[in-house]
């Protein structure tokens, strides 16, 4: 079977069911065995504006949105105005007639109109099923399985709305479909099931998911996009699975009461976005200092400040990486894809269980917001679990214990309150080995450097588990695309599409992201030729930590930064232009404006 | 500066009851010779002693602050927190190990001024802790600058010519912010202060004991003497009275009242509404999820 590779985009104002139609429509794939990515460009709105998202169907696993749009689902005029140009040729557009007078003109698309009200028989007046109609004839052009359709209504409104909601939702999804089979062309190219059905997810709870699977037992939160999915898969979920979920008065009091709860033995996490993860800058270096392992995550969005609270962007780099005063050791690390989302959380709580410090995690709106599918059976829930030096409970060390006993590792082990034999205190003062902080011993310049050197001696053996970026496609290539985090899918895809028209393309992208192991990452860079780093911000901020780091000036740049993510094109387009030489910096142009 | 006494002692083994030396640290505090916050700290460790637990189970959560530095001074497992943060850092450790006793101390500074947002939702949610702050009405780490509890007129390096800024009332704030337990103590009447402290540790719920602790220093106005003037026992108060807890509240004058204000028994504390507590403490709790679990959440993303 050839690929099956196909977009179908649902536009209209929030309010109008959009994300359900989204994750209908995502599920329904999905039980058809297909893959599916999902993005949705909005405001921040609750009602009012205007609201577009993509679902990328494909046989094989897809992680963006690509550079197409197939068929186009238009729930008011202004989506219709608005997407009308965005249509690929030979594409469908199926729109409502009630809302125009006017038929809209393109001749090298199927336009595909559809009267709600005659189909729904005026029984509807606030379009409240409009989504499901079309959806309904949309399934059709595409050859999906009605029953599929009809049994997700089933599931989504049988136990909250009762069957005689169930039956209209049916009656319309019928009528579109019915609609679209009399009046319609389907697609050359349709659905074909595939073994297995697939279950979905977002970002978001794919991290919260790691959290669970990694043992986390206290989790808090405040409210900030795109953050906040987190926050509500661990409340649905913390009295099934014994988690502590708490909703704090701000980011300060999110990021500390974590810290108390990690020192007092739990797994503890916290998600925010940039605006939140600015304010617990000060206590992320006193997880440093105190040396207790926390794992706080950043979903970035556009900023700076308030910025674009639903778009996306790679701007906090430097935030996380300069986050608070002083030298301290951590860890910093952008998920790739939103399954590695979920497999990183237990892998960064391990780093930071052994290594006693904070680490942060990288994710943005591309990655939290988006859904995406999954073989049901591919989740490790019981990932390796390695909680380091820990004494907890139990009295275990003989004569007098130092909570920051000097060790050639920089690791002391870490006495949980409540075990007897190991009382101290810990601080945020600098401190000597048993956590005395009294200034007349801190101040002492030969205890200071011996303490800061046993703290940061534990960078030393977290770069040794970290590994080297990888490089995909071959290592003689003309071009090495250099990428970082949720982009690694769109670059990806444009190496391949930049191979496929004889620029031969090769990939290096970073996760772990600090420390940097120097030479091993010189090694990897070494390998390419014409350099091009892609990213989603303004300054380059990764090009020029990766210069900083290492020395490695890339030959060309490519970024975006207006709040939309990369489509593969932006990226094919641009490399195009940097080797022609017409320029060592490429901004892309955004052509579906929401 | 004091000086620092090395000793291999650590925890002696509790032989009977404990007693107040049980809890002496192995530092002696470097605070200014007849500052307010000695008599604090002695009254504390009595009532950890009266309490009759070993040193391991308590933790002692400070800020940053002269008064802060308590837990370096006593013989329990210790937090030093970052300014104003006690609050939230000891919300965490409660909740996740919530058998263990735990104490927040700090000033006024640290706890009505930069913690202010966290002291106000703390009492909210009424977690179960003890909070002491060492009221003196000035910054006294930072050399002398006015407190959120800087009286009226008083002049301080940040104001020179008179303090313009009304002070606020912890006590009445406490009262109808949601704290259970609200008491007000001086430094210089121990046998009381002991008595509040233990009080506070057995309530459930959150207790707050605002602490006249004059600094010896820094606030010329609000000495030692001036409350032994002026501090008066309540008497005949009925703690479980609201209103008439913040009656007593407001009062300031030639005449003080200290004492327990306000008492309420009979709302849980958040660790006794929680549900997932009911397996035992978090931090005890194994972790991760099983099989069974995992494919039940996948399940419902099908």
């Amino acid at each position: 079977m050839a690929k099956y590779d196909f977009v179908i985009a649902v536009g209209g104002a929030p309010g109008q069911g959009i994300d359900s139609v989204g994750q209908v429509l995502t599920r329904i794939c999905a039980r058809h065995g297909l893959h599916v990515f999902t993005y949705s460009a909005y405001q921040s709105l609750i009602r009012g504006g205007h609201t577009f998202l993509t679902a990328r169907i494909s046989s094989e696993p897809v992680a963006n949105q690509g550079d197409k749009l197939d068929l186009v689902i238009a729930l008011d005029r202004n989506s219709l105005e608005t997407h009308l140009p965005h249509v690929a040729p030979g594409g469908t557009l199926i729109y409502n007639s009630d809302d125009v007078k006017e038929a809209p003109e393109r001749d090298d698309i199927q336009l595909a109109p559809l009267s709600y009200q005659e189909l729904s028989n005026n029984t509807d007046r606030k379009k409240l099923m409009l989504n499901v109609c079309m959806l309904g004839a949309a399934l059709k052009l595409v050859g999906g399985d009605l029953k599929v359709f009809e049994d997700m209504l089933t599931i989504q409104f049988l136990k909250r709305k009762g069957q005689a909601v169930v039956d209209a939702n049916i009656g319309v999804a019928r009528a579109g479909y019915n609609h679209a089979a009399e009046n319609f062309t389907a697609f050359d190219t349709q659905f074909e099931k595939q073994e297995p059905a697939l279950a979905v997810v977002d970002g978001n709870s794919a991290m919260a998911m790691g959290g669970a699977a990694a043992g986390v037992k206290f989790y808090a939160a405040y409210p900030m996009s795109p953050s906040t999915g987190v926050l509500h898969w661990m409340a649905n979920n913390a009295r099934d699975l014994s988690i502590m979920v708490r909703q704090c008065e701000d980011e300060i009091s999110v990021v500390n009461m974590v810290i108390g709860a990690a020192h007092a033995g739990c797994r503890a996490m916290c998600a925010t976005s940039g605006g939140g993860f600015a304010l617990m800058s000060e206590a992320i270096g006193s997880a440093g200092m105190m040396e207790i392992p926390i794992v706080v995550i950043n979903v970035q969005r556009g900023g700076p400040s308030t910025g674009l609270p639903t778009k996306t962007e790679q701007g906090d780099l430097w935030q996380i990486l300069g986050a608070s005063q002083g030298d301290f050791p951590k860890v910093v690390v952008a998920p790739t894809s939103i399954m590695d989302g979920f497999d990183v959380i237990p892998e960064v709580f391990n780093l930071a269980d052994k290594f006693q410090c904070p680490a942060m995690v990288l994710s943005d709106l591309t990655l939290s917001m988006g859904f995406t599918t999954f073989e049901p059976d591919s989740v490790n829930w019981q990932p390796e679990i390695d909680r380091g030096s820990l004494i907890n409970g139990v009295e275990q060390s003989e004569g007098k214990y130092l909570r920051y006993e000097i060790t050639d590792s920089g690791i002391s082990p870490r006495a949980i309150p409540g075990t007897p034999g190991h009382v101290h205190v810990v601080a945020t003062d600098d401190h000597d080995e048993d956590g005395t902080l009294i200034s007349d011993e801190f101040t002492n310049p030969h205890k200071r450097r011996d303490i800061m050197e046993k703290r940061q001696r534990k960078m030393d053996g977290i770069l040794e588990l970290l590994p080297p970026p990888t490089l995909e496609g071959p290592e003689d290539a003309e071009v090495t695309l250099v990428g970082w985090g949720s982009t690694h899918s769109v670059i990806g895809e444009a190496a391949q599409l930049l191979t496929e028209a004889g620029i031969s393309t090769n990939h290096i992208h970073f996760k772990w992201l600090y420390p940097m192991d120097e030479d091993a990452v010189n090694e990897v860079l070494a390998k390419s030729a014409h350099s091009i780093v892609v990213e989603c911000n303004y300054t380059g901020q990764f090009a020029r930590f990766l210069r900083g780091e290492t020395g490695f000036k890339a030959d060309g740049q490519i970024r975006k930064y207006d709040g939309e993510p990369f489509m593969p094109h932006h990226i094919v387009d641009g490399a195009r232009e940097l080797l022609a030489g017409k320029t060592d910096f490429y901004v892309p142009y955004q052509e579906i404006v929401v | 500066m004091a000086k620092r006494e090395r000793s291999t002692r650590r925890e002696r083994p509790v032989k009977g009851a404990p007693t107040a030396k049980d809890f002496q640290g192995d530092v002696r505090p470097d605070w200014c010779p007849g500052c307010g916050d000695y008599g604090v700290l002695s009254s504390l460790q009595s009532a950890y002693a009266k309490l009759g637990k070993g040193n391991h189970e308590h933790l002692t959560v400070s800020g940053i602050g002269c008064s802060s530095n308590l837990p370096g001074y006593i013989e329990t497992y210790g937090m030093h927190t970052l300014h104003g943060r006690s609050l939230a850092v000891a919300t965490g450790a409660k909740l996740a190990n919530h058998e263990m006793n735990v104490v927040v101390t700090g000033g006024d500074g640290d706890g009505y001024g930069i913690g202010g947002n966290h002291f106000v939702h703390t009492m909210r949610k009424n977690i179960d802790l003890l909070y002491i702050v060492m009221n003196n009405q000035i910054y006294g780490l930072t050399i002398g600058q006015a407190s959120p509890t800087s009286m009226l007129g008083m002049a301080t390096k940040s104001t020179p010519f008179g303090n313009i800024e009304a002070p606020l009332n912890p006590i009445a704030m406490a009262i109808v912010t949601g704290a259970t337990y609200v008491a007000r103590g001086f430094s210089g009447n121990p046998r009381q202060l002991t008595e509040l402290m233990y009080n506070g540790m057995q309530h459930r719920g959150f207790a707050l004991i605002d602490v006249f602790s004059p600094c010896i220093t820094f606030n010329k106005d609000n000495t030692s003497a001036f409350f032994k003037q002026r501090v008066l026992e309540l008497e005949g108060h009925d703690p479980s009275d609201k209103a008439a807890a913040l009656e007593q509240a407001v009062k300031w004058g030639d005449e003080i009242p200290i004492g327990l204000f306000y008492q309420d028994t009979s709302r849980p504390a958040l660790d006794e509404m929680e549900p997932v507590l009911e397996n035992g403490p978090m931090a005890r709790q194994s972790l991760g999820i099983t099989q069974e679990q995992g494919d039940a959440i996948v399940q419902r993303m099908m």
